[in-house]
C-alpha cells in the first residue's frame, strides 16, 4: 500500500496528490510516469510524474477527473492509501545542452510540462512558457510556471484569464518576435500538440511531445500504447513517452485514444452515481 | 498386476458447449479411484524413460507407485522434491513431447496419463494434505530473483529450501508472471497459482510486487545491496506485430494485451473496471498455445465466430495437441495455410475485416519446417471486427539496456552458460524465456532449477 501524504485540489476537476514511494522518488526524473491502481480489482492507469521529493520520499501526480478510476482516486484523502504505485517508467525528458526552450502546456498537461520547465530553469536555460486553458476556473500552476520561466504567457479560450486565444497564437508571436528556440517542448491534449507541431514545422524548430496513450503494464508487454513515429511502430511506455512531434502520426493516435470512450463514459457515470450515493 | 488397458482414463471435462460460455476450468480432474486405476497402468520400468523426458526430473515412477497404493501425500512429497509448482505443471506441460512421449506404454497404445496424475496429486495435497511446510534454517546468504514467472519461482523455491533468504522482484501488481497474466483461468485457475505462490512464501520467499528492475533498481544496485547473486527470469514479454497495413486500427490487440486484460485485469467479469472491446467475429493470428488461449477467451467473451489464422498446416501447429483439440470442440474455426496481408478498417476506423492469402508448403527451411509460400491470386477477406496478433514475443530489453556488460543475442535473448545459467556478468544468472525466447512453463522451470543449483554451488564455494 502507498500512502497519500498530501492532497490539493488545483481546480474543480484537477487534483494533486503526493504519494509516499521512496524507491521511486529516488529515481524519478521529469518526463517519466508511474502506473497506479487505486484498489484491488481496479484498473491500472498511467500518470506522469508531476514532481518528486527525494528526501521526503514522495512522488506527486496531478490528474484530471475524467473516468471511473480518477473519480475513485479523487475520493481518497490525505492519510488514505492506494493499492499499487509502480515506476518510474519510460524515458526521462532530454534537456541536456538546451539553452533556450519554449515549454507549452495545455490543461492538465501543464502538470507534466512544469517539472520539465523547472529542470530547464535549474540548469540555466532560458525558458519561455505558454500555458493554455479553457477558462479562468481551470487555470493551474500559473504561479509555479512563473517562478521558473523567463517569460510566461497564460492563454484562455474565452479570455477570462491571461490573454484570449490558443497556445499556438502565443507561440507564433514569440517566434515572430525573433526568439530562436533550440527546442519546443509541448504537452497537452493530442489536438493541441498536433497544431503546435504543424506550426513549429513551418519554422523548422525541433519539437518534442509527450504521449499518454492507453496502456496496461507500462513495461513494453502489452503493446496497447503503440503509436506510429516516422512510419515506425513505437511503444510509448518504453520508447517514450517523449517523441519527435514532427514524426508522430497524431490522427492515428487520436483514433486509438477513442477506443474505449463508450465504456469509459458508462463506467464514469456509474462511479459518479455510486459516490453520490455515499455522500 | 498392472492395469493393461491400452487407453488412458479419460479426463472428466465440462461439455464443450457449456464451457465455451464460462471461464471455469475445462478439465475437472481425476477422482481418487480413477487416479489409482490410472497409476496401475505404469509398469515401473527400471530405466525410467519418462524421467529423462522431464525438464525438472521428477521421479515419475516412484510417485505413481505411491498413487497406485493410495499414498497421495507420499506421492506429493516425491513430486515436490523436484518441482516447485506441481499443480501448475500437471495442467500446462506439453506432456506428449516430454514424459508421456517417452512412456513405454505409448508404444502399443496410450502412455500413462502422467500429467493428469501429477495434477491429481497436487490438487489432492492442496485440498486434503496434512504435511506442514517446514521453514528451512537460514544459511545467512541472500539471493535476488527478478521476475516471478515459472523460472523465477522455481529458482526461488529451490534456493529457499536450501536455506537462502530469497527476494523476488515482480513488475506487475501480482506475482506469477505468465501464469497470472497469460494462461487463462479456464486452463489454469488463478487460485491454484496463488496457492503455489503461498507455499513458496511459507518457505520464506519474500515477493516484492510493483518493482520494475532496470528502472527503480538496477541489477548492479541489487548486487551492491547485499544480494550475493541475482537470477534474471524476466521472460519474453515484448509482443511482435506483423508489420502489415492496418495493424494500429482500433480492435487490433497483441495476444499479450488481450490476455492481460482478460486474465490479470479480469475483464471477463461483469463489474470489471478494465475495458475490453465487445467483439462478434475475431481472427487470432498464430498457431501456438497463446493463440489457442486468446481464441478460446474471445469465444467465452461472447464472440460468435472465432478464427485461428495460421500460415502453415495442422501438422505444424506449435500448440499442445490438447489445446488444439479443446479449441476445435469449442467451435473455434481453423483457417490453416492462410496468412494475413492487411487489416481493413470499417467506417469508424475499427477493424472491419482481415485480408489474407492462401499458402502452400514449399521446401524445408533452415528450421527443418516446410516454408509456406503464397498461392498466386488467392486473396480473400474474412469479415471480422477484432484481430489478435499472436505471432510470438521477444525478451524485454529493459534489463539488458540497464545492465552493463550483460551480453545478449541479436534478438534479445540473454547469453548464458547452458548448464549453469551464468551470464556474461559474474554473480548474474538467467533462465527461462529471457534466455530461450518464448518456450514453455516447464522449460523455464528447468532453467530456474539448474540456475538455483549453480548459484548454490557458487555461494557455498566462495
Amino acid at each position: 500500500m502507498y500512502k497519500i501524504v498530501k492532497k490539493v485540489c488545483l481546480n474543480p476537476t484537477v487534483t494533486r496528490m503526493d504519494i509516499l514511494a521512496p524507491h521511486i522518488a529516488k529515481k524519478a526524473e521529469p518526463g517519466q510516469f508511474i502506473i497506479l491502481r487505486v484498489s484491488e480489482d481496479g484498473e491500472r492507469i498511467p500518470l506522469t510524474v508531476a514532481d518528486y521529493d527525494r528526501n521526503a520520499g514522495t512522488v506527486a501526480v496531478i490528474f484530471q477527473i475524467v473516468g471511473a478510476t480518477t473519480e475513485e482516486l479523487n475520493q481518497k484523502d490525505e492519510g488514505d492509501s492506494i493499492c499499487d504505485f509502480v515506476g518510474p517508467l519510460g524515458q526521462p525528458t532530454e534537456t541536456d545542452g538546451l539553452k533556450k526552450v519554449a515549454v507549452i502546456g495545455g490543461g492538465v498537461g501543464c502538470a507534466i510540462a512544469y517539472p520539465v520547465a523547472k529542470k530547464l530553469h535549474e540548469q540555466g536555460a532560458c525558458v519561455h512558457s505558454v500555458i493554455g486553458f479553457r477558462n479562468r476556473e481551470l487555470v493551474i500552476l500559473d504561479k509555479d510556471f512563473d517562478a521558473v520561466s523567463d517569460r510566461l504567457q497564460v492563454m484562455t479560450d474565452d479570455g477570462s484569464f491571461g490573454e484570449k486565444g490558443l497556445v499556438t497564437d502565443a507561440l507564433k508571436k514569440l517566434i515572430e518576435e525573433g526568439n530562436k528556440y533550440d527546442e519546443v517542448i509541448v504537452i497537452g491534449p493530442l489536438i493541441m500538440m498536433k497544431f503546435v507541431c504543424m506550426l513549429t514545422k513551418e519554422y523548422g524548430i525541433k519539437t518534442v511531445v509527450s504521449m499518454n496513450p492507453i496502456m496496461i503494464d507500462g513495461t513494453g508487454m502489452c503493446g496497447g500504447c503503440r503509436i506510429s513515429v516516422g512510419g515506425e511502430v513505437k511503444f510509448a511506455c518504453v520508447d517514450g513517452p517523449d517523441f519527435d512531434g514532427h514524426l508522430v502520426d497524431f490522427d492515428e493516435a487520436m483514433e486509438r485514444a477513442s477506443m474505449y470512450k463508450a465504456f469509459e463514459r458508462k463506467a464514469h457515470d456509474k462511479a459518479c452515481s455510486l459516490f453520490k450515493g455515499v455522500e | 498386476m498392472p492395469n493393461m488397458s491400452p487407453k488412458k482414463n479419460p479426463m472428466p471435462s465440462q461439455e464443450p458447449n457449456v464451457r465455451n460460455k464460462n471461464f471455469l476450468e475445462v478439465a475437472l480432474g481425476y477422482s481418487e479411484e480413477t487416479a489409482i486405476d490410472e497409476a496401475k497402468r505404469c509398469l515401473g520400468c527400471k530405466n525410467k524413460p519418462c524421467v529423462s523426458g522431464c525438464p525438472v526430473k521428477i521421479h515419475i515412477p516412484d510417485f505413481i507407485k505411491e498413487v497406485a497404493e493410495g499414498n497421495f501425500e507420499a506421492a506429493y512429497r516425491i513430486i515436490s522434491e523436484a518441482s516447485s509448482l506441481p499443480a501448475v505443471c500437471g495442467r500446462v506441460c506439453p506432456q506428449e513431447n516430454q514424459c508421456e512421449g517417452k512412456c513405454v506404454r505409448g508404444i502399443k497404445g496410450e502412455s500413462v496419463a502422467i500429467g493428469r496424475l501429477e495434477r491429481f496429486v497436487a490438487d489432492w495435497h492442496n485440498q486434503k494434505g496434512t504435511d506442514k511446510i517446514e521453514r528451512p534454517e537460514l544459511n545467512g546468504h541472500k539471493v535476488a530473483i527478478v521476475g516471478s514467472g515459472p523460472a523465477g519461482l522455481t529458482c526461488a523455491g529451490d534456493l529457499a529450501k536450501k536455506g537462502y533468504s530469497v527476494t523476488v522482484f515482480e513488475a506487475l501488481h501480482l506475482a506469477g508472471g505468465v501464469l497470472i497474466y497469460g494462461i487463462p483461468e479456464f486452463r489454469l485457475p488463478k487460485a491454484i497459482v496463488q496457492k503455489e505462490i503461498d507455499t513458496l512464501k511459507s518457505l520464506g520467499v519474500e515477493i516484492k510486487t510493483n518493482m520494475v528492475i532496470g528502472k527503480v533498481l538496477s541489477i548492479d544496485e541489487l548486487l551492491e545491496d547485499g544480494f550475493e547473486a541475482v537470477f534474471i527470469g524476466t521472460g519474453a514479454g515484448l509482443p511482435r506485430f506483423m508489420g502489415i497495413p492496418g495493424e494500429n486500427l482500433k480492435g487490433v490487440y497483441s495476444a499479450n494485451e488481450f490476455l492481460t486484460r482478460v486474465n490479470l485485469m479480469k475483464a471477463y467479469k461483469e463489474d470489471s473496471k478494465t475495458p475490453i472491446k465487445e467483439n462478434k467475429k475475431v481472427a487470432v493470428v498464430g498457431g501456438g498455445n497463446v493463440a489457442m488461449d486468446a481464441a478460446r477467451c474471445a469465444k467465452r467473451l461472447g464472440a460468435e465466430e472465432v478464427y485461428v489464422v495460421y500460415r502453415r498446416g495442422e501438422e505444424e501447429l506449435p500448440a499442445r495437441a490438447e489445446e488444439v483439440e479443446h479449441a476445435k470442440e469449442e467451435g473455434i474455426i481453423f483457417k490453416l495455410l492462410t496468412n494475413p496481408v492487411e487489416i481493413l478498417p470499417d467506417e469508424n476506423n475499427f477493424v472491419g475485416g482481415i485480408k489474407c492469402v492462401e499458402m502452400e508448403l514449399g521446401e524445408a527451411d533452415e528450421s527443418g519446417r516446410c516454408k509456406p509460400v503464397v498461392k498466386k491470386d488467392s486473396e480473400f477477406v474474412i469479415d471480422v471486427d477484432c484481430v489478435i496478433m499472436s505471432i510470438g514475443t521477444s525478451p524485454n530489453p529493459l534489463i539488458k539496456s540497464t545492465t552493463k556488460g550483460l551480453e545478449t543475442k541479436t534478438w534479445g535473448g540473454i547469453i548464458t552458460d547452458s548448464e549453469t545459467g551464468l551470464t556474461s556478468r559474474e554473480r548474474v544468472y538467467a533462465g527461462g524465456d529471457a534466455v530461450t525466447g518464448a518456450a514453455t512453463v516447464i522449460m523455464a522451470m528447468g532453467e530456474g532449477k539448474s540456475a538455483a543449483a549453480a548459484i548454490d554451488e557458487y555461494i557455498m564455494g566462495k
